[in-house]
């Protein structure tokens, strides 16, 4: 529970810590302009390091985890998305993964009965969530271009427009601000309510969801309730991505906030767990095919050990060998 | 067995609750009937492993050297410029949770630091203490610790409480393999001459007898020909079965469990029966007397010196490619790891089938070809006179073992066999089959009576589907392609679901095939009267 | 190792998409949004919008809103605003005033912030010039 508590006081300090820097407007260029590229480049440059460190590393043995029928005799149908035999049904279970969480899919959840007895159901809560929340999130990521970007691409208004399908509310709900409440909101509570999940629990795990819990809000907040001043914000983002960086005033203090904690977050996901979304396409026992009799995968520090050879075998049971007409290399 | 107390309704009642307190503070309870014996100084000596020494787990003092805290480190980043499976399945764990409930140890005991997820981060833990900044930085609160005895207990206890079934890793997102994990847990505690007994005896006695039980070659010719002696009384068939002998086709390599095991001796009758039959033109060796490879247990190394054997022997015996039997870890080895590690097998063939004309294709490379592949390719092809009734005493469900399943997917295989064989069979829920299957409970070196609660209470997942057979299907037969299967179900199966026997599937097999020249078949290979001729 | 270049080509992948902003303004250049068009009239009580200037950049949406189902829903077509001052609610006749040009006035903000409102479904833009065409015959 300790952990839990710090991450709550961690966010709270990052959302105060804007909240008063960001009044003094000498400090406003600090958090409107200097951290922002600050956390934009320990992201890219974190990214990039934490990838090309795992890329160092060979991949020694083709560990593929099958989860479906081989590829063997001819009249027996190959699971090509489970257990994949070559590079295209590699790139079609990973897309399944990435996109759909396929492993996650399969989720159950065992319970013990008298007797004992042990059944299993199916649960699906922690895979809807987790699809949920990535895509929302995908979708606000997308949205968000429009900020630093003039003219705004037509693909990025269909992306928005298609979020507030239903023109419910005024300004128009985003289905994804809702989603993603909910989402986050389950994986927390899920965190916080299932013993063994709270029990695994780090600092690390409540802290991202808590951060991005409180993204969303401050998002919401600006959106429906304390305006912020949208055309200034973005002359704010398209002359940082510009690199022709101005400050804009008058913008509230409700988006230094907002800002400042997707700086954080951004800054904060090369050194964390957050690395996933690289990770998952490196993982061995995903993307590696299934065909480890067909093909030959070489390892490049594969090295002489100390084996037993026939001959050392023959010359130590030599005697019982003969006695017992056994065939001998030497007589 | 006879020292095990505990009623099933007792070790059933399991507690999935975890303490108040968390597990960043170190503290393990090595506790009698769940942790295996350590290894015995000379099989360490002999193999040329590191600080051998009189010692027990549950010793106070683990006799660990001055700078052990080095050398873990030491081998840690080693293993990490070694493996990107270690660096990633460090690096990208959540915690979602998925794999919490899917271990047949934590479903067995409930103690939580069998759940997957909290087995890696004993490692991670340490791992990010010392290899990441931001454990350095942040500490506790991400979970990075320090090393120290406490800890290295923690990480044997734990490391020996994995069977390396990989049934976590279909579950999890990122495809995180606990036994890879375990592997590198086991590779790092070897560094400091802490192994177990059941692991480096075998390994000693495989390294120099060629077989794990240490059975010198004029044992192996004995036992051989005893099961032919057997086979002859029992079909009126004299098989020939070569040892060691050049100009063959075919090397067949099993698990020495299957010459010297009970009941893995039945399916030895079922090969030899089928062998003779199709006028296999094959061999056996007393060098290569196991297929099956503790290494896989203990180190990436120890596996390799291990393996080398067989495609040494397939050389010096000039044979064109080799047979595989019924056996799981050892289908791990040879499907994953040795042709990478001791290939290229240039000197081999393409495996064909010399009766059908298939030619494996999935075996191009690694040339050795499973014996329920070679089976099943045998029956489609209508080959074998089989007589299914021969086993209607029998009623049957079938356990896919952890290796074949999930490291293989050799799954419709054994099944299509099974069901020419065989009139009752009847499947297990989905749940608890195919790459869903549950281990034995006592696989990768596990399988010792000391550990005797830790091996019930994780095969209790997998009886608990054969109970539910029983009551339902009245099934009195498990069937399975795993030498360990074969040895530990027996007594797991005693405990939880009396009644219900074990057999390898070429037991069946061996039933069913109506051999030329055979005398009237009234008893099966065990000798038991069949159905109608009791 | 033989996957690195693989790699290499994904984190490529990934550094275009995450960057997509600043090479898409790099190729494009930033285009300044042009300040929205004025138009008041010189007609006393008309000098002056129903509410300041930053409410409204905040607020007309729900303004608007409001005044449509105000006039809709309870028939009532009067507005009264802080200062006590009278106006008709009516896109048309009232705001339409000052602000007659959509093109000029609410446009330029709402296409810098790719903002669809949906007034113009069913309103006529007088200033449209297939509103103008159509109106020429008569």
């Amino acid at each position: 529970m300790i952990s839990l508590w710090f991450s709550i006081i961690v966010v709270v300090i990052l959302i105060l810590i804007p909240t008063i820097g960001s009044s003094s407007a000498a400090l406003q260029s600090l958090f409107g302009i200097v951290i922002p590229y600050a956390a934009i480049i320990t992201f890219l440059a974190g990214f990039v390091y934490r990838v090309l460190n795992w890329a160092k590393s060979p991949v020694p043995f083709r560990i593929t985890t099958t989860c479906g029928q081989q590829k063997s005799l001819p009249w027996i149908k190959n699971s090509k998305l489970e257990a994949p035999h070559n590079a295209w049904g590699v790139v079609r279970r990973m897309a399944l993964e990435i996109f759909f969480f396929r492993s996650l899919f399969r989720n159950t959840k065992v319970e013990l009965r008298d007797g004992p007895r042990l059944v299993y159901g199916s649960s699906k809560w922690l895979w809807a969530a987790g699809l949920a929340f990535h895509y929302s999130f995908l979708v606000i990521f997308i949205r968000h271009f429009k900020y630093f970007v003039e003219p705004i691409p037509g693909w990025v208004s269909l992306v928005q427009s298609l979020d507030a399908f239903f023109q419910i509310g005024l300004p128009v709900i985003f289905l994804t601000d809702a989603v993603i409440l909910a989402s986050v909101g389950y994986l927390f509570f899920r965190r916080l309510c299932d013993d063994k999940i709270r029990y695994i629990s780090h600092a690390a795990d409540y802290f991202p969801l808590l951060l991005i819990l409180s993204i969303a809000t401050t998002g919401i907040l600006m959106r429906y309730f304390f305006k912020v001043d949208i055309v200034n914000v973005k002359q704010l983002g398209t002359g940082l991505l510009s690199f022709n960086p101005h400050l804009p005033q008058g913008i509230g203090p409700l988006f230094y906030v907002h800002l400042f904690l997707v700086c954080t977050l951004i800054a904060y996901f090369p050194f964390s767990k957050l690395m996933h979304l690289g990770g998952v396409f490196l993982s061995p026992t995903r993307n590696l095919a299934n065909n480890n009799r067909m093909k030959r995968h070489q390892n490049v520090w594969n090295f002489p050990v100390k084996m037993h050879t026939y001959d050392e075998y023959e010359e130590e049971f030599h005697k019982v060998m003969k006695a017992a007409d056994i065939p001998l290399d030497k007589e | 067995m006879a020292e095990f107390k505990l009623k099933p309704e007792e070790l059933g009642r399991i507690n999935y609750q975890p303490p108040r307190k968390g597990w960043m503070d170190p503290h393990v309870d090595i506790r009698k009937g769940t942790y295996c014996y350590g290894a015995v100084p000379e099989t360490l000596r002999y193999l040329d492993l590191p600080f051998p020494k009189k010692w027990q787990p549950n010793d106070a003092d683990w006799q660990l050297p001055p700078n052990w805290k080095e050398i873990i480190f030491e081998g840690m980043r080693q293993r990490l410029n070694k493996f990107r499976s270690f660096k990633i399945f460090m690096d990208v764990c959540v915690r979602c949770g998925a794999c919490a409930d899917k271990c047949h140890y934590f479903i067995g005991s409930g103690d939580p630091k069998n759940m997957p997820v909290l087995r890696a981060e004993l490692l991670r833990s340490v791992y990010r203490r010392d290899f990441t900044l931001a454990g350095k930085l942040m500490g506790k609160m991400i979970g990075a610790r320090e090393l120290n005895e406490e800890v290295l207990r923690e990480w044997f206890y734990y490391f020996y409480q994995c069977t390396e079934c990989r049934r976590c890793s279909v579950f999890c997102p990122y495809g995180i393999d606990t036994a890879e994990i375990t592997m590198m847990g086991r590779e790092l505690l070897n560094l400091l001459g802490l192994s177990i007994e059941w692991i480096c005896t075998p390994l000693s006695n495989c390294f120099r007898t060629g077989n794990h039980l240490g059975i010198q070659p004029h044992g192996f010719k004995d036992s051989i020909e005893f099961a032919v002696d057997e086979l002859a009384e029992l079909t009126g068939i004299q098989v020939n079965v070569p040892i060691n002998e050049k100009g063959h086709d075919i090397l067949f390599v099993t698990p020495s469990a299957d010459y010297f095991g009970s009941p893995h001796y039945f399916t030895l009758l079922g090969y030899f029966s089928l062998f003779h039959e199709i006028g296999l033109n094959y061999t056996m060796s007393s060098y290569a007397s196991d297929g099956g490879n503790f290494g896989l247990f203990h180190s990436h190394e120890m596996m390799k010196r291990l393996n080398s054997k067989i495609y040494l022997e397939a050389e010096r015996l000039g044979v064109k490619w080799i047979l595989g039997g019924e056996c799981g870890h050892m289908w791990r080895v040879l499907h994953q790891y040795m042709d990478t590690m001791n290939g290229p097998a240039d000197f081999l063939q393409v495996p064909k089938s010399p009766m059908t004309g298939t030619v494996f294709e999935n075996a191009a490379s690694t040339k050795m070809v499973h014996i329920t592949e070679f089976t099943a390719d045998l029956i489609k092809h209508n080959k074998l006179k089989l007589d299914p009734s021969r086993n209607n005493h029998w009623r049957a469900t079938f356990h896919d073992s952890c290796n074949p399943a999930r490291a293989m997917g050799l799954i419709e295989e054994p099944r299509y066999v099974i069901r020419n064989v065989m009139n009752h069979f009847y499947e297990m829920p989905e749940n608890t089959i195919k790459e869903q299957t549950f281990c034995c409970g006592s696989g990768s070196g596990l399988g010792t009576d000391e550990n005797m609660e830790m091996r019930l209470r994780g095969g209790l997942p997998r009886a608990n589907a054969v109970k539910h057979m029983k009551e339902t299907k009245d099934v009195n037969l498990l069937l399975c392609i795993c030498a360990i299967d074969k040895a530990t179900l027996p007594p797991l199966l005693e405990y939880w679901v009396p009644g219900v026997e074990v057999a390898g599937v070429h037991e069946l097999v061996g039933n069913a095939l109506v051999m030329k020249g055979e005398k009237v078949r009234d008893t099966d290979l065990r000798g038991q009267p069949l159905q109608g001729k009791e | 190792m033989r996957d690195r270049g693989r790699i290499l080509i994904g984190l490529l992948i990934f550094l275009i998409l995450m960057t997509f902003p600043v090479w898409y303004n790099a190729l494009n250049g930033v285009s300044v949004m042009q300040e929205p068009e004025l138009a008041t009239k010189n007609v006393p009580g008309k000098d002056k919008c129903v509410n300041t200037a930053e409410y409204m950049r905040q607020n007309h949406m729900n303004l608007l809103n409001q005044w449509r189902d105000t006039v809709v829903r309870q028939d009532v077509r009067v507005y009264t605003t802080v200062d006590g001052r009278k106006f008709n609610m009516s896109l048309t006749n009232t705001c339409l005033d000052c602000h007659p040009n959509r093109e000029n006035f609410c446009n330029r903000c709402h296409n810098y912030l790719a903002v669809n409102p949906y007034c113009w479904d069913c309103h006529v833009d007088p200033q449209d010039p297939k509103v103008l065409a159509a109106k020429e015959p008569r």
